[in-house]
Protein backbone atom coordinates (compact mmCIF):
# COMPACT_ATOMS: atom_id res chain seq x y z
CA UNK A 1 0.00 0.00 0.00
CA UNK A 2 2.75 2.22 0.49
CA UNK A 3 3.54 4.54 -2.69
CA UNK A 4 7.19 5.05 -3.25
CA UNK A 5 7.28 8.71 -2.81
CA UNK A 6 6.31 7.83 1.00
CA UNK A 7 9.34 5.52 1.04
CA UNK A 8 11.93 8.03 -0.31
CA UNK A 9 10.54 11.05 2.74
CA UNK A 10 11.13 8.41 5.24
CA UNK A 11 14.41 8.18 3.46
CA UNK A 12 15.08 11.90 3.65
CA UNK A 13 14.34 11.78 7.33
CA UNK A 14 16.42 9.40 8.26
CA UNK A 15 19.04 11.15 6.69
CA UNK A 16 18.42 14.15 8.49
CA UNK A 17 18.04 11.96 11.99
CA UNK A 18 21.55 10.37 11.26
CA UNK A 19 23.10 13.74 10.84
CA UNK A 20 21.50 15.21 14.21
CA UNK A 21 22.57 11.81 15.74
CA UNK A 22 26.32 12.60 14.37
CA UNK A 23 25.71 15.94 16.60
CA UNK A 24 24.83 15.11 19.20
CA UNK A 25 27.36 12.30 19.02
CA UNK A 26 30.06 14.45 18.90
CA UNK A 27 29.12 16.01 22.86
CA UNK A 28 31.14 14.75 25.19
CA UNK A 29 29.02 13.02 27.99
CA UNK A 30 26.48 11.49 25.16
CA UNK A 31 28.37 9.30 23.72
CA UNK A 32 26.77 6.75 21.76
CA UNK A 33 27.85 5.31 18.97
CA UNK A 34 25.41 4.79 16.20
CA UNK A 35 28.15 3.39 13.20
CA UNK A 36 27.53 0.17 13.26
CA UNK A 37 24.47 0.01 12.17
CA UNK A 38 23.89 -0.27 7.81
CA UNK A 39 21.08 2.89 7.26
CA UNK A 40 19.46 -0.41 5.16
CA UNK A 41 18.10 -1.97 8.14
CA UNK A 42 16.16 0.67 9.73
CA UNK A 43 12.99 -0.22 7.79
CA UNK A 44 11.62 -3.84 7.78
CA UNK A 45 9.10 -5.90 5.96
CA UNK A 46 5.72 -6.53 7.93
CA UNK A 47 2.74 -8.35 6.67
CA UNK A 48 -0.77 -8.01 8.19
CA UNK A 49 -4.27 -7.78 8.42
CA UNK A 50 -6.04 -4.67 8.74
CA UNK A 51 -10.09 -4.95 8.66
CA UNK A 52 -9.95 -8.83 7.18
CA UNK A 53 -7.19 -7.29 4.59
CA UNK A 54 -4.21 -8.36 3.95
CA UNK A 55 -1.55 -6.23 3.58
CA UNK A 56 2.44 -6.50 2.83
CA UNK A 57 4.22 -3.16 4.23
CA UNK A 58 8.22 -2.21 3.90
CA UNK A 59 8.25 0.16 6.84
CA UNK A 60 10.83 2.50 8.54
CA UNK A 61 10.82 0.60 12.28
CA UNK A 62 10.29 3.73 13.80
CA UNK A 63 6.47 3.94 12.44
CA UNK A 64 3.82 3.33 15.33
CA UNK A 65 0.84 0.65 14.38
CA UNK A 66 -0.82 4.27 14.64
CA UNK A 67 1.06 6.25 12.07
CA UNK A 68 0.57 2.88 9.64
CA UNK A 69 -2.86 2.97 10.15
CA UNK A 70 -3.28 6.73 9.83
CA UNK A 71 -0.20 8.06 7.70
CA UNK A 72 0.36 4.69 5.26
CA UNK A 73 -2.96 3.17 4.85
CA UNK A 74 -4.84 6.07 5.22
CA UNK A 75 -7.60 5.04 8.16
CA UNK A 76 -7.80 8.03 9.91
CA UNK A 77 -10.86 6.55 11.74
CA UNK A 78 -7.92 6.12 15.09
CA UNK A 79 -6.78 9.44 16.05
CA UNK A 80 -4.10 10.54 17.24
CA UNK A 81 -4.74 11.85 20.88
CA UNK A 82 -1.53 12.68 23.13
CA UNK A 83 0.81 9.72 21.29
CA UNK A 84 1.86 8.85 24.65
CA UNK A 85 -0.19 6.31 25.91
CA UNK A 86 -2.17 8.69 28.42
CA UNK A 87 -5.36 9.36 26.45
CA UNK A 88 -7.11 5.90 24.51
CA UNK A 89 -7.97 7.95 21.40
CA UNK A 90 -5.44 5.42 19.45
CA UNK A 91 -7.29 2.33 20.75
CA UNK A 92 -7.57 -0.14 17.99
CA UNK A 93 -8.44 -4.37 18.37
CA UNK A 94 -5.45 -6.38 17.97
CA UNK A 95 -6.10 -9.60 17.81
CA UNK A 96 -9.58 -9.38 19.39
CA UNK A 97 -7.65 -7.16 22.29
CA UNK A 98 -7.93 -3.81 22.97
CA UNK A 99 -4.19 -1.57 22.57
CA UNK A 100 -2.98 1.77 22.59
CA UNK A 101 -1.80 2.13 18.77
CA UNK A 102 0.61 4.67 19.63
CA UNK A 103 2.76 2.71 21.91
CA UNK A 104 3.19 -0.29 19.76
CA UNK A 105 5.56 -0.45 16.93
CA UNK A 106 3.69 -1.32 13.31
CA UNK A 107 6.96 -3.45 12.39
CA UNK A 108 5.89 -5.74 15.88
CA UNK A 109 2.56 -7.02 14.63
CA UNK A 110 3.83 -9.48 12.27
CA UNK A 111 0.65 -11.62 11.25
CA UNK A 112 -1.45 -9.90 13.64
CA UNK A 113 -5.46 -9.06 12.69
CA UNK A 114 -5.71 -5.54 13.51
CA UNK A 115 -9.51 -4.20 13.37
CA UNK A 116 -10.12 -0.50 13.83
CA UNK A 117 -13.48 1.60 14.35
CA UNK A 118 -13.79 1.11 10.11
CA UNK A 119 -13.75 -2.17 10.19
CA UNK A 120 -16.08 -2.84 13.09
CA UNK A 121 -19.26 -1.19 10.84
CA UNK A 122 -19.79 1.37 8.28
CA UNK A 123 -22.81 4.35 7.50
CA UNK A 124 -25.05 1.81 6.95
CA UNK A 125 -24.16 -0.71 8.27
CA UNK A 126 -23.06 0.13 11.94
CA UNK A 127 -21.98 -1.96 14.87
CA UNK A 128 -24.40 -2.07 17.69
CA UNK A 129 -21.91 -0.52 20.02
CA UNK A 130 -21.59 2.74 17.38
CA UNK A 131 -25.81 2.63 16.92
CA UNK A 132 -25.51 3.49 21.03
CA UNK A 133 -23.04 5.77 20.90
CA UNK A 134 -25.29 7.50 18.48
CA UNK A 135 -28.49 6.99 20.19
CA UNK A 136 -27.29 7.81 23.70
CA UNK A 137 -25.33 11.08 22.48
CA UNK A 138 -22.40 9.26 23.56
CA UNK A 139 -19.99 12.25 22.35
CA UNK A 140 -19.85 15.59 21.53
CA UNK A 141 -16.71 16.81 19.80
CA UNK A 142 -16.56 13.19 18.40
CA UNK A 143 -12.48 13.01 18.48
CA UNK A 144 -12.04 10.35 20.96
CA UNK A 145 -15.05 8.42 19.98
CA UNK A 146 -13.63 6.28 17.60
CA UNK A 147 -11.29 5.07 20.46
CA UNK A 148 -14.56 5.21 23.31
CA UNK A 149 -15.89 2.24 20.45
CA UNK A 150 -13.07 0.21 19.92
CA UNK A 151 -12.56 0.14 23.76
CA UNK A 152 -15.96 -0.55 25.03
CA UNK A 153 -16.35 -3.54 22.23
CA UNK A 154 -13.42 -5.36 23.24
CA UNK A 155 -13.99 -4.25 27.10
CA UNK A 156 -17.35 -6.20 27.20
CA UNK A 157 -15.26 -8.97 25.52
CA UNK A 158 -12.92 -8.76 28.53
CA UNK A 159 -15.69 -9.37 31.30
CA UNK A 160 -17.25 -12.17 29.43
CA UNK A 161 -13.93 -13.55 29.46
CA UNK A 162 -14.21 -13.39 33.37
CA UNK A 163 -10.64 -10.88 33.47
CA UNK A 164 -11.26 -9.09 36.82
CA UNK A 165 -11.38 -5.23 37.43
CA UNK A 166 -9.81 -2.46 40.21
CA UNK A 167 -13.32 -2.48 41.57
CA UNK A 168 -14.58 -6.21 41.70
CA UNK A 169 -15.00 -7.08 44.84
CA UNK A 170 -14.49 -10.77 44.93
CA UNK A 171 -11.78 -11.72 42.71
CA UNK A 172 -13.04 -15.43 42.35
CA UNK A 173 -16.61 -14.39 41.36
CA UNK A 174 -17.07 -14.12 37.66
CA UNK A 175 -16.95 -10.35 36.60
CA UNK A 176 -20.08 -8.13 36.29
CA UNK A 177 -21.60 -5.47 33.99
CA UNK A 178 -22.21 -2.84 36.91
CA UNK A 179 -21.70 0.93 35.88
CA UNK A 180 -18.87 0.93 38.46
CA UNK A 181 -17.30 -1.66 36.73
CA UNK A 182 -17.78 0.05 33.12
CA UNK A 183 -16.18 3.49 34.21
CA UNK A 184 -13.46 1.41 35.82
CA UNK A 185 -12.64 -0.15 32.56
CA UNK A 186 -13.43 2.13 30.34
CA UNK A 187 -10.90 4.54 32.46
CA UNK A 188 -8.18 4.18 29.49
CA UNK A 189 -10.68 6.50 27.45
CA UNK A 190 -10.34 10.05 28.47
CA UNK A 191 -13.23 12.78 27.33
CA UNK A 192 -11.92 15.85 27.18
CA UNK A 193 -16.00 16.69 26.13
CA UNK A 194 -16.56 14.73 29.22
CA UNK A 195 -19.31 12.43 27.33
CA UNK A 196 -18.79 10.04 29.81
CA UNK A 197 -22.67 9.79 31.44
CA UNK A 198 -23.83 8.87 27.91
CA UNK A 199 -20.64 6.59 26.49
CA UNK A 200 -21.99 4.36 30.15
CA UNK A 201 -25.27 4.85 28.95
CA UNK A 202 -24.77 3.44 25.48
CA UNK A 203 -22.48 0.68 26.76
CA UNK A 204 -25.05 -0.13 29.19
CA UNK A 205 -27.28 -0.62 26.47
CA UNK A 206 -25.26 -2.81 24.25
CA UNK A 207 -24.08 -5.14 27.30
CA UNK A 208 -27.82 -5.71 28.15
CA UNK A 209 -28.63 -6.82 24.71
CA UNK A 210 -26.32 -9.18 24.02
CA UNK A 211 -26.24 -11.05 27.95
CA UNK B 1 12.66 9.28 17.65
CA UNK B 2 16.08 8.41 16.42
CA UNK B 3 16.71 5.64 13.38
CA UNK B 4 16.91 2.24 15.06
CA UNK B 5 17.37 -1.41 13.61
CA UNK B 6 15.12 -3.97 14.50
CA UNK B 7 14.98 -8.08 14.95
CA UNK B 8 12.96 -10.04 16.14
CA UNK B 9 14.36 -12.69 18.10
CA UNK B 10 14.86 -16.77 17.10
CA UNK B 11 15.67 -18.04 20.96
CA UNK B 12 16.26 -16.73 24.32
CA UNK B 13 19.89 -17.49 24.14
CA UNK B 14 19.99 -15.61 20.48
CA UNK B 15 18.55 -12.51 22.51
CA UNK B 16 20.79 -12.74 25.29
CA UNK B 17 23.65 -12.87 22.77
CA UNK B 18 22.73 -10.16 20.50
CA UNK B 19 22.19 -8.11 23.05
CA UNK B 20 25.20 -8.66 24.42
CA UNK B 21 27.32 -8.10 21.23
CA UNK B 22 25.09 -5.28 19.58
CA UNK B 23 26.67 -1.56 20.62
CA UNK B 24 23.30 0.60 22.01
CA UNK B 25 21.14 -2.62 21.80
CA UNK B 26 17.66 -2.95 23.86
CA UNK B 27 14.78 -5.60 24.23
CA UNK B 28 11.86 -4.74 23.76
CA UNK B 29 8.58 -6.43 25.21
CA UNK B 30 4.91 -4.35 25.11
CA UNK B 31 6.77 -1.60 24.10
CA UNK B 32 4.38 0.73 26.50
CA UNK B 33 7.35 2.35 28.68
CA UNK B 34 10.39 1.81 25.93
CA UNK B 35 8.34 3.92 23.25
CA UNK B 36 7.22 6.41 25.39
CA UNK B 37 10.56 7.39 26.06
CA UNK B 38 11.82 6.79 22.77
CA UNK B 39 9.69 9.18 21.54
CA UNK B 40 11.13 11.85 24.26
CA UNK B 41 14.83 10.54 22.65
CA UNK B 42 15.11 9.70 26.20
CA UNK B 43 15.95 6.34 25.71
CA UNK B 44 17.86 6.09 22.44
CA UNK B 45 18.49 2.20 21.23
CA UNK B 46 20.24 1.94 18.18
CA UNK B 47 19.03 -1.57 17.69
CA UNK B 48 15.58 -3.22 19.10
CA UNK B 49 15.79 -7.06 20.13
CA UNK B 50 11.64 -8.45 20.13
CA UNK B 51 11.44 -10.94 22.87
CA UNK B 52 7.74 -11.32 21.89
CA UNK B 53 7.15 -14.99 20.59
CA UNK B 54 9.76 -16.52 22.19
CA UNK B 55 7.31 -18.59 24.47
CA UNK B 56 7.68 -16.53 27.25
CA UNK B 57 4.18 -16.45 28.12
CA UNK B 58 3.30 -19.11 29.91
CA UNK B 59 2.57 -19.13 33.61
CA UNK B 60 3.76 -22.57 35.36
CA UNK B 61 3.54 -24.54 38.13
CA UNK B 62 6.72 -25.24 40.22
CA UNK B 63 7.79 -28.11 42.41
CA UNK B 64 7.88 -26.07 45.01
CA UNK B 65 4.13 -25.49 44.77
CA UNK B 66 4.86 -22.06 43.73
CA UNK B 67 4.02 -20.75 40.38
CA UNK B 68 6.80 -19.43 37.49
CA UNK B 69 5.73 -16.64 35.21
CA UNK B 70 7.07 -16.39 32.08
CA UNK B 71 8.44 -12.87 31.79
CA UNK B 72 6.13 -11.92 28.55
CA UNK B 73 2.78 -12.76 30.06
CA UNK B 74 0.88 -9.54 29.74
CA UNK B 75 0.15 -7.88 32.91
CA UNK B 76 -3.64 -8.51 32.31
CA UNK B 77 -3.48 -12.54 31.63
CA UNK B 78 -1.52 -12.71 34.88
CA UNK B 79 -4.14 -10.64 36.93
CA UNK B 80 -6.78 -12.91 35.37
CA UNK B 81 -5.10 -16.29 36.03
CA UNK B 82 -7.25 -18.43 38.40
CA UNK B 83 -4.21 -19.16 40.39
CA UNK B 84 -3.07 -16.23 41.07
CA UNK B 85 -6.60 -14.53 41.93
CA UNK B 86 -7.31 -17.53 44.46
CA UNK B 87 -3.66 -17.90 46.17
CA UNK B 88 -1.93 -13.85 45.05
CA UNK B 89 -4.60 -11.63 45.41
CA UNK B 90 -2.46 -9.43 46.09
CA UNK B 91 -0.98 -9.45 43.17
CA UNK B 92 -3.83 -9.34 40.84
CA UNK B 93 -4.53 -6.18 42.77
CA UNK B 94 -1.64 -4.63 42.20
CA UNK B 95 -1.84 -5.34 38.43
CA UNK B 96 -5.72 -3.91 38.10
CA UNK B 97 -4.42 -0.91 39.67
CA UNK B 98 -2.32 -0.08 37.17
CA UNK B 99 -2.33 2.23 34.24
CA UNK B 100 -5.25 1.81 31.95
CA UNK B 101 -7.01 -1.84 30.01
CA UNK B 102 -5.31 -1.33 27.09
CA UNK B 103 -1.75 -0.77 28.51
CA UNK B 104 -2.28 -3.89 30.25
CA UNK B 105 -3.36 -5.89 27.54
CA UNK B 106 0.58 -4.88 26.24
CA UNK B 107 2.71 -4.48 29.32
CA UNK B 108 4.70 -7.38 30.53
CA UNK B 109 5.66 -9.10 33.42
CA UNK B 110 9.43 -7.90 32.91
CA UNK B 111 8.96 -4.71 31.19
CA UNK B 112 6.81 -3.87 34.59
CA UNK B 113 9.27 -4.38 36.65
CA UNK B 114 11.76 -2.09 34.73
CA UNK B 115 9.81 0.58 33.57
CA UNK B 116 11.51 4.10 34.51
CA UNK B 117 10.89 6.62 37.19
CA UNK B 118 7.74 9.24 36.50
CA UNK B 119 9.98 11.88 37.79
CA UNK B 120 8.86 14.94 35.71
CA UNK B 121 12.00 16.40 35.55
CA UNK B 122 13.09 12.85 33.71
CA UNK B 123 10.67 13.33 30.96
CA UNK B 124 11.60 16.93 30.29
CA UNK B 125 14.73 17.28 28.55
CA UNK B 126 15.23 21.08 29.33
CA UNK B 127 16.08 20.11 32.85
CA UNK B 128 18.91 18.93 34.42
CA UNK B 129 18.68 15.07 35.60
CA UNK B 130 21.33 13.06 37.21
CA UNK B 131 19.44 9.69 35.54
CA UNK B 132 18.62 10.79 32.16
CA UNK B 133 22.18 12.43 31.84
CA UNK B 134 24.97 11.27 34.76
CA UNK B 135 25.95 14.53 36.26
CA UNK B 136 23.56 17.38 34.96
CA UNK B 137 22.27 17.70 38.37
CA UNK B 138 18.29 17.20 39.92
CA UNK B 139 16.28 19.24 39.16
CA UNK B 140 13.39 17.50 41.23
CA UNK B 141 14.98 18.08 44.82
CA UNK B 142 14.36 21.66 44.96
CA UNK B 143 11.73 21.55 42.25
CA UNK B 144 7.96 20.02 41.89
CA UNK B 145 8.62 17.12 44.20
CA UNK B 146 4.91 15.86 45.25
CA UNK B 147 5.28 12.79 43.51
CA UNK B 148 8.95 11.56 44.36
CA UNK B 149 10.24 9.46 46.90
CA UNK B 150 11.13 10.33 50.59
CA UNK B 151 13.22 7.27 51.94
CA UNK B 152 16.16 5.43 49.73
CA UNK B 153 16.72 8.53 48.18
CA UNK B 154 20.06 9.96 47.94
CA UNK B 155 21.18 14.20 46.90
CA UNK B 156 21.43 12.76 43.14
CA UNK B 157 18.32 11.71 42.84
CA UNK B 158 14.99 11.28 44.38
CA UNK B 159 13.04 9.66 42.01
CA UNK B 160 10.35 6.67 42.61
CA UNK B 161 9.84 3.66 40.92
CA UNK B 162 6.27 4.43 40.16
CA UNK B 163 5.19 0.61 39.29
CA UNK B 164 2.37 -1.03 41.39
CA UNK B 165 3.13 -4.82 40.31
CA UNK B 166 6.62 -5.08 41.49
CA UNK B 167 5.25 -3.52 45.15
CA UNK B 168 3.44 -6.86 45.16
CA UNK B 169 5.82 -8.98 44.11
CA UNK B 170 8.26 -7.61 46.82
CA UNK B 171 5.83 -8.46 49.38
CA UNK B 172 5.47 -11.83 47.88
CA UNK B 173 9.68 -12.39 48.07
CA UNK B 174 9.25 -13.32 44.44
CA UNK B 175 12.28 -13.84 42.38
CA UNK B 176 13.30 -12.53 39.16
CA UNK B 177 14.85 -15.46 36.63
CA UNK B 178 17.36 -14.58 33.86
CA UNK B 179 19.65 -16.02 31.23
CA UNK B 180 23.15 -14.08 30.38
CA UNK B 181 24.75 -13.30 27.02
CA UNK B 182 26.81 -16.70 27.62
CA UNK B 183 24.11 -18.63 28.64
CA UNK B 184 24.00 -18.63 32.13
CA UNK B 185 21.10 -18.65 34.10
CA UNK B 186 20.47 -16.76 37.38
CA UNK B 187 17.87 -16.07 40.18
CA UNK B 188 17.73 -12.74 41.98
CA UNK B 189 15.35 -11.94 44.60
CA UNK B 190 13.25 -9.34 44.09
CA UNK B 191 14.70 -7.67 47.50
CA UNK B 192 18.03 -7.40 45.50
CA UNK B 193 17.09 -7.01 41.79
CA UNK B 194 15.82 -2.49 42.03
CA UNK B 195 19.02 -0.80 43.02
CA UNK B 196 19.16 2.77 45.40
CA UNK B 197 20.23 5.29 43.57
CA UNK B 198 23.40 7.18 45.51
CA UNK B 199 25.34 9.21 43.30
CA UNK B 200 24.66 6.82 40.17
CA UNK B 201 20.77 7.28 39.89
CA UNK B 202 21.28 6.07 36.01
CA UNK B 203 21.52 2.49 37.09
CA UNK B 204 18.43 1.38 38.40
CA UNK B 205 18.89 -2.68 38.76
CA UNK B 206 21.64 -5.30 39.19
CA UNK B 207 20.97 -6.81 35.52
CA UNK B 208 23.82 -6.94 33.51
CA UNK B 209 24.58 -6.17 29.48
CA UNK B 210 22.32 -8.13 27.37
CA UNK B 211 20.51 -10.36 30.28
CA UNK B 212 17.45 -11.44 29.36
CA UNK B 213 14.85 -11.79 32.08
CA UNK B 214 13.04 -15.29 31.65
CA UNK B 215 10.35 -15.43 34.57
CA UNK B 216 9.45 -14.35 37.79
CA UNK B 217 8.84 -17.03 40.28
CA UNK B 218 7.14 -17.02 43.22
CA UNK B 219 6.66 -18.84 46.06
CA UNK B 220 4.18 -21.23 47.48
CA UNK B 221 1.10 -19.87 48.65
CA UNK B 222 1.14 -18.02 51.94
CA UNK B 223 -2.56 -17.47 52.86
CA UNK B 224 -3.68 -14.61 55.23
CA UNK B 225 -5.87 -11.63 54.12
CA UNK B 226 -4.58 -9.80 50.28
CA UNK B 227 -4.68 -5.94 50.33
CA UNK B 228 -3.56 -3.83 47.85
CA UNK B 229 -4.69 0.15 48.63
CA UNK B 230 -3.37 2.60 46.24
CA UNK B 231 -3.80 6.55 47.13
CA UNK B 232 -3.70 8.74 43.78
CA UNK B 233 -4.93 11.80 41.86
CA UNK B 234 -7.37 10.21 40.43
CA UNK B 235 -9.44 7.07 40.92
CA UNK B 236 -8.29 5.33 37.84
CA UNK B 237 -5.44 5.12 34.93
CA UNK B 238 -2.82 7.21 37.68
CA UNK B 239 0.39 6.44 39.32
CA UNK B 240 0.81 5.80 42.85
CA UNK B 241 1.47 8.74 45.04
CA UNK B 242 1.45 6.03 48.00
CA UNK B 243 0.04 2.10 47.70
CA UNK B 244 1.02 -0.39 50.35
CA UNK B 245 0.71 -4.23 49.53
CA UNK B 246 0.00 -6.14 52.51
CA UNK B 247 -0.67 -10.00 53.32
CA UNK B 248 -1.89 -10.25 57.21
CA UNK B 249 -2.23 -13.10 58.87
CA UNK B 250 -5.18 -14.28 61.37
CA UNK B 251 -2.75 -13.51 64.15
CA UNK B 252 -1.93 -10.05 62.98
CA UNK B 253 1.30 -10.50 61.77
CA UNK B 254 2.09 -9.70 58.15
CA UNK B 255 4.29 -9.10 55.15
CA UNK B 256 4.14 -4.85 54.23
CA UNK B 257 5.39 -3.41 51.07
CA UNK B 258 4.78 0.32 50.16
CA UNK B 259 5.07 1.93 46.56
CA UNK B 260 5.51 5.62 45.71
CA UNK B 261 7.58 6.44 48.34
CA UNK B 262 11.35 5.13 47.43
CA UNK B 263 13.43 4.11 44.35
CA UNK B 264 12.48 0.75 44.53
CA UNK B 265 9.30 -1.49 46.37
CA UNK B 266 9.87 -0.61 50.21
CA UNK B 267 9.88 -3.24 52.87
CA UNK B 268 11.55 -3.64 55.88
CA UNK B 269 11.28 -6.78 57.93
CA UNK B 270 11.73 -4.71 61.22
CA UNK B 271 9.16 -2.73 60.63
CA UNK B 272 7.06 -5.85 60.11
CA UNK B 273 7.52 -7.06 63.32
CA UNK B 274 5.93 -3.96 64.79
CA UNK B 275 2.69 -4.72 62.84
CA UNK B 276 1.12 -6.32 66.21
CA UNK B 277 1.64 -2.83 67.84
CA UNK B 278 -0.43 -1.35 64.91
CA UNK B 279 -0.08 1.12 62.57
CA UNK B 280 2.17 3.74 63.99
CA UNK B 281 4.54 1.53 64.84
CA UNK B 282 4.99 0.06 62.57
CA UNK B 283 5.40 3.06 59.65
CA UNK B 284 7.35 4.86 61.93
CA UNK B 285 10.01 2.12 61.76
CA UNK B 286 9.57 1.95 57.88
CA UNK B 287 10.17 5.46 57.37
CA UNK B 288 13.18 5.96 60.44
CA UNK B 289 15.24 6.95 57.67
CA UNK B 290 13.18 8.98 55.54
CA UNK B 291 14.04 12.66 53.99
CA UNK B 292 10.99 14.14 52.67
CA UNK B 293 11.28 17.22 51.11
CA UNK B 294 8.28 20.27 51.91
CA UNK B 295 6.25 19.03 49.15
CA UNK B 296 6.54 15.23 49.94
CA UNK B 297 6.37 15.00 53.61
CA UNK B 298 2.71 14.29 53.45
CA UNK B 299 3.40 10.82 52.18
CA UNK B 300 4.78 9.86 55.89
CA UNK B 301 1.38 10.85 57.47
CA UNK B 302 0.05 8.81 54.64
CA UNK B 303 1.77 5.79 54.77
CA UNK B 304 0.20 5.61 58.27
CA UNK B 305 -2.86 6.03 57.73
CA UNK B 306 -2.78 4.15 54.85
CA UNK B 307 -1.67 0.97 56.76
CA UNK B 308 -3.89 1.82 59.83
CA UNK B 309 -6.77 1.49 56.77
CA UNK B 310 -4.92 -1.95 55.79
CA UNK B 311 -5.04 -3.29 59.21
CA UNK B 312 -8.46 -2.77 59.62
CA UNK B 313 -9.57 -4.12 56.37
CA UNK B 314 -7.37 -7.26 57.59
CA UNK B 315 -9.32 -7.71 60.95
CA UNK B 316 -12.42 -7.41 58.61
C1 LIG C 1 -0.28 6.44 30.62
C2 LIG C 1 0.38 5.35 31.39
C3 LIG C 1 -0.05 5.06 32.67
C4 LIG C 1 0.56 4.05 33.41
N1 LIG C 1 0.14 3.80 34.68
C5 LIG C 1 0.75 2.84 35.41
C6 LIG C 1 0.37 2.57 36.75
O1 LIG C 1 -0.56 3.19 37.29
N2 LIG C 1 1.03 1.60 37.43
C7 LIG C 1 2.05 0.89 36.87
O2 LIG C 1 2.62 0.03 37.53
N3 LIG C 1 2.45 1.14 35.61
C8 LIG C 1 1.82 2.09 34.87
N4 LIG C 1 2.24 2.34 33.60
C9 LIG C 1 3.48 1.71 33.13
C10 LIG C 1 3.27 0.37 32.48
O3 LIG C 1 2.92 -0.55 33.47
C11 LIG C 1 4.61 -0.01 31.84
O4 LIG C 1 4.80 0.83 30.72
C12 LIG C 1 4.67 -1.46 31.40
O5 LIG C 1 4.48 -2.32 32.48
C13 LIG C 1 6.00 -1.75 30.74
O6 LIG C 1 5.98 -3.06 30.21
P1 LIG C 1 6.32 -3.33 28.67
O7 LIG C 1 6.27 -4.78 28.46
O8 LIG C 1 5.47 -2.50 27.80
O9 LIG C 1 7.82 -2.81 28.66
P2 LIG C 1 8.72 -2.24 27.48
O10 LIG C 1 8.37 -0.82 27.25
O11 LIG C 1 8.73 -3.16 26.32
O12 LIG C 1 10.14 -2.34 28.18
C14 LIG C 1 10.51 -1.61 29.34
C15 LIG C 1 11.97 -1.89 29.64
O13 LIG C 1 12.16 -3.24 29.99
C16 LIG C 1 13.14 -3.85 29.17
N5 LIG C 1 12.72 -5.25 29.00
C17 LIG C 1 11.50 -5.66 28.56
N6 LIG C 1 11.43 -7.00 28.62
C18 LIG C 1 12.62 -7.45 29.09
C19 LIG C 1 13.15 -8.75 29.40
N7 LIG C 1 12.44 -9.88 29.22
N8 LIG C 1 14.40 -8.82 29.91
C20 LIG C 1 15.13 -7.70 30.12
N9 LIG C 1 14.69 -6.46 29.83
C21 LIG C 1 13.44 -6.34 29.34
C22 LIG C 1 13.16 -3.03 27.90
O14 LIG C 1 14.43 -3.11 27.27
C23 LIG C 1 12.89 -1.64 28.46
O15 LIG C 1 14.07 -1.07 28.94
C24 LIG C 1 1.62 3.31 32.84
C25 LIG C 1 2.04 3.59 31.52
C26 LIG C 1 1.43 4.59 30.80
C27 LIG C 1 1.90 4.86 29.42
S1 LIG D 1 14.76 13.03 41.04
FE1 LIG D 1 16.08 11.69 39.80
S2 LIG D 1 14.87 11.45 37.95
FE2 LIG D 1 14.05 13.30 38.95
S3 LIG D 1 15.26 15.04 38.18
FE3 LIG D 1 16.28 14.32 40.00
S4 LIG D 1 17.83 12.94 39.16
FE4 LIG D 1 16.29 13.15 37.58
S1 LIG E 1 -2.83 8.72 21.18
FE1 LIG E 1 -2.45 6.75 21.99
S2 LIG E 1 -3.15 6.95 24.02
FE2 LIG E 1 -3.31 8.99 23.30
S1 LIG F 1 -16.42 13.70 22.44
FE1 LIG F 1 -14.97 15.30 22.44
S2 LIG F 1 -13.29 14.35 23.46
FE2 LIG F 1 -14.85 12.91 23.74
Amino acid sequence: MQSPGALEISRRDLLVASAATVTVAGAPSLGHSQTNIPEASTGTNVSFTVNGERLELELDNRTTLLDALREHLHLTGTKKGCDHGQCGACTVLVDGRRINACLTLAVMHEGGSITTIEGLGQPGNLHPMQAAFVEHDGFQCGYCTPGQICSSVAMLEEIRANIPSHVTGDLTAPAEITAAEIRERMSGNICRCGAYSNIVEAITEVAGRKT
Amino acid sequence: MRAFSYERASSIEAAAKAAASTDGAKFIAGGTNLLDLMKLEIETPTHLIDVNGLGLDRIEPTPEGGLRIGALVRNTDLAADERIRRDYGLLSRALLAGASGQLRNRATTAGNLLQRTRCPYFYDTNQPCNKRQPGSGCAAIAGFSRQLGVVGVSDACIATHPGDMAVAMRALDAVVETIGADGTTRSIPIADFHRLPGETPEIEHVLERGELITAVVLPKPMGGKHIYRKVRDRASYAFALVSVGAIVQPDGTGRIAVGGIAPKPWRDEAAEKELPRGAKAASTRLLADARPTEQNAFKITLVERMLSAVLAEARG
